[in-house]
């Protein structure tokens, strides 16, 4: 699939997640220099639970990248056209639709009956096979369980022995580079966590989920299908990226705001002041929700007035993801602005900024040398806890339609398009069930993060 | 103390008015009137008279801000700025753009909010106050800690699912009470109790880990050390020191969102079928009515800011070391 003809395509979002992973990793050169942060972020590191949740985000993360470097074929046929992401790729034969309509998980054959033609020409209401689940399997009525046993076991092993042999590269090397000037953020962060047991036993798990949708993923519809035969498992690994990109750009896109509003209002003070607290009064006493339904009709005009521009379908809903996280993060700035100006009030008073004013420094120059990085734990722990919240509330706009768009894979629209299968008889709760636990684990693992994040940064619980 | 409230009054005007402009603007600036008119009569195939007949019908025909062919006052009032949104102050909302009248709607479909918010409120902070006191009184220990993860863990699951997964067990499963529907008068209990006992749900994984965090900021204090060093009992610290204490802050958490429990839920109401002023505002949504979204947003604030006037007065009520002025 991947040929030379393959041009790669930056979507918006997509530049504004690499510039988020590249400001990360700016950061954490920054953190290495720094002994003081480097201890903080060791406390934040020090418990098991985050350490595995911090695993599991980072697992989230590296689909949501993966989702993210995104194709299009340059050969002119109509097909190709479609942009494409590494993800797609990598589930190739799922990734299209196959089946026709809803198949239960691992299921051989189709969940609703069909009247079929037999080949003596008899006409038979039956559960037809599937297209693609089980194909491999000649005679499935004998041959489903051991193929499951087997593919069981071999899952079991590659998964294990994968694990083995990782655990067998850590210690080769740690015994390498035992020396003092080795990298230090890797001695002093990532070995320090590694080293602990939580992140190994973390690890087996990954392994062994890896090797499971290896091994199945190739056979089966490990989650099922939905009504028109999408398979699920695609459908909620897609929706990673909806969701961790609300999750993260809609904080990136109202720090700005934030951190100027908030800095010049306390460090200026006056009618400065007294106009943004005026500002972000008046945004904040408006219901998020109804500022948001407000802001999204908006956005659905304007995108049905210029129908002609965005060409394609991915690049459209990718426009609609932006503008929802813009539009979120209007009304989530003022949260932070708050504090933020709060901080400042407090930094301008401080020493270091008094000792700046009489060595000449300019009020610029005290503004970003001396009161910003001072704010920098502010906006780690505003970025870290609303991420959770947010991956909530996407799901919940969705329900309502001013979410993502109606195109776009997400948890959201997921649960919107099953919430009436619950009620069918025999039960269908594959779709609802899958968009319960990617989510579930995705905002567990979150809060439990930002919360060892707030305890280690927040001074208030240091003492 | 009046001069104070006063005070709060007249600054809540400016924001008032600063959210009316606000909402004038997006709605009526970013996209014309000739867009909304377009949007709702479909994209193609639509004639100016089409929309110009729209756009009378609705009263959207008027210029924006100033209407210099009319004569003296009317130069202002015959404008769309004076007539859809300054009127929103005298609580004239008009029609919405499918022709009813919005502040019948909104007076006859708040109750139904109200119905199901204040009960959820009422026994939600009963319980979650129950709760974080009884992991707040066992704090670093065992039950103390799996009680925050449980709580972590609750938070951390979407409120849909909780409807969902409600409607499916209590009224599918065990047929208990309706899953959906509403009916005027004492009847509508037995549609009550499902949204009622889900909401409460809902909120308390999130309410029990913040009153838990205002308690063992409370049992640090030094009076509470005094009192345990006059040889108080510790449940006698919780409940007659640390609870009315830690009732401040909590009691304002819960006085600036009164006012807001008329607005209701718009998820829970729209999954319970329940006529409400937050399933109205979906119908609004879905229907890409703005009338109706436009005075929402501004009763909204009303209310919110309502909240936060009331909030500083019970302050005062409360906590006799607190003077305003």
């Amino acid at each position: 699939m991947l040929s030379a003809s393959m041009q790669i395509v930056i979507l918006k979002t997509d530049f504004l997640f690499f510039l988020l992973l590249a400001g990360t990793f700016l950061y954490s050169l920054f953190v290495v220099k720094d002994k003081q942060l480097l201890e903080v972020w060791r406390q934040v590191f020090r418990k098991p639970l985050a350490i595995a949740s911090g695993m599991i985000l980072c697992f989230y993360l590296a689909v949501c990248l993966l989702d993210s470097i995104h194709f299009q074929s340059l050969e002119n046929s109509k097909k190709s056209q479609e942009i494409t992401s590494v993800l797609d790729y990598l589930f190739e034969p799922i990734s299209k639709q196959v089946e026709t309509t809803y198949s239960a998980p691992f299921a051989y054959s189709s969940f609703v009956k069909e009247t079929l033609l037999n080949d003596d020409g008899s006409v038979a209401r039956e559960y037809p096979r599937l297209k693609f689940g089980g194909s491999h399997l000649v005679n499935p009525e004998t041959d489903y369980w051991p193929d499951i046993w087997i593919s069981l076991i071999y899952m079991l092993c590659v998964g294990f022995i994968f694990w083995l042999v990782l655990l067998f590269i850590y210690y080769f090397f740690s015994y390498r580079s035992n020396t003092e000037s080795a990298m230090s953020f890797l001695n002093d962060v990532l070995i320090s966590s590694v080293s602990s047991r939580v992140f190994w036993i973390a690890l087996l798990g990954f392994c062994l989920l890896f090797s499971f949708l290896f091994v199945f993923a190739g056979h089966y519809h490990i989650l099922g299908t939905d009504k028109v035969g999408n398979d699920v498992l695609y459908q909620s690994f897609k929706s990673i990226r909806t969701g961790v990109l609300i999750g993260t750009l809609t904080t990136l896109l109202a720090l700005p705001f934030a951190l100027i509003f908030g800095v010049t209002a306390g460090y200026f003070g006056g009618w400065i002041d007294d106009v943004i607290q005026f500002l972000y009064t008046t945004l904040s006493s408006i219901p998020g929700v109804l500022l948001i339904a407000a802001a999204a009709l908006m956005l659905e005009i304007y995108m049905s007035k210029h129908t002609d521009i965005y060409m394609s379908v991915v690049a459209r809903a990718d426009l609609r993801l932006l503008a929802l996280c813009m539009i979120i993060g209007i009304t989530s700035w003022t949260t932070l602005c708050r504090y933020v100006r709060a901080e400042t009030l407090k930094l301008r008073e401080m020493d270091f900024v008094a000792a700046a004013t009489a060595l000449g420094a300019s009020k610029l120059r005290i503004l970003f040398r001396h009161v910003t990085p001072n704010l920098m734990h502010l906006v780690m722990i505003t970025l870290v806890l609303d991420f959770s919240g947010l991956v909530l509330a996407e799901a919940a706009l969705s329900y309502i339609d001013i979410g993502v768009d109606p195109s776009m894979e997400s948890w959201g629209n997921m649960i919107n398009s099953a919430r009436l299968e619950l009620a069918r008889e025999p039960v269908v709760w594959w779709s609802l069930g899958s968009a319960f636990f990617f989510m579930l684990f995705l905002v567990l693992a979150a809060n439990i993060f930002a919360d060892s994040t707030r305890d280690a940064f927040d001074p208030k619980t240091n003492d | 103390m009046f001069n104070y409230l006063l005070k709060r009054i007249l600054y809540a005007i400016p924001i008032l008015i600063a959210v009316n402009i606000f909402t004038f603007f997006l709605f009526f600036v970013v996209n014309s009137p000739d867009d909304m008119a377009r949007l709702h009569l479909g994209n193609k195939h639509v004639t100016q008279e089409a929309i110009d007949n729209w756009k009378f019908e609705r009263g959207y025909n008027k210029p924006l801000l100033w209407a210099s062919e009319s004569e003296g006052i009317k130069k202002i009032s015959e404008t769309i700025f004076f007539e859809n949104s300054l009127k929103l102050f005298l609580f004239e909302f008009g029609q919405s753009d499918s022709g009813r009248d919005i502040s019948f709607d909104i007076s006859k479909r708040m109750w139904p909010s109200l119905a199901i918010a204040l009960p959820v409120l009422i026994v939600g902070v009963c319980l979650t106050l129950t709760i974080a006191l009884f992991v707040a009184f066992f704090r670093a220990t065992y039950i103390d800690s799996t009680g925050v993860l449980i709580c972590v863990f609750m938070m951390s699951i979407s409120g849909l699912f909780y409807i969902i997964g409600g409607q499916y067990l209590i009224g599918k499963m065990l047929k208990l009470v309706p899953i959906s529907g509403y009916s005027e008068g004492i009847s509508a209990i037995k549609f009550l109790v499902l949204p009622v006992v889900i909401g409460v749900i809902s909120g308390l994984g999130n309410g029990t880990r913040w009153y838990r965090t205002i308690f063992l900021e409370e049992v640090n204090k030094d009076y509470v050390r005094t009192a345990r060093s006059k040889g108080f009992k510790e449940s006698r610290i919780m409940l007659s020191h640390v609870l009315r204490n830690a009732l401040i802050p909590i009691m304002t958490g819960i006085v600036v969102v009164l006012p807001s429990l008329f607005l209701g839920s718009l998820i829970t109401e729209s999954f319970f079928g329940v006529p409400g002023l937050g399933s109205y505002t979906i119908e609004a949504i879905r229907a890409q009515d703005f009338a109706i979204v436009r005075s929402m947003v501004f009763l909204g604030s009303l209310l919110y800011i309502l909240g936060l006037i009331l909030t500083d007065i019970s302050y005062t009520l409360v906590d006799p070391r607190v003077r305003l002025n």
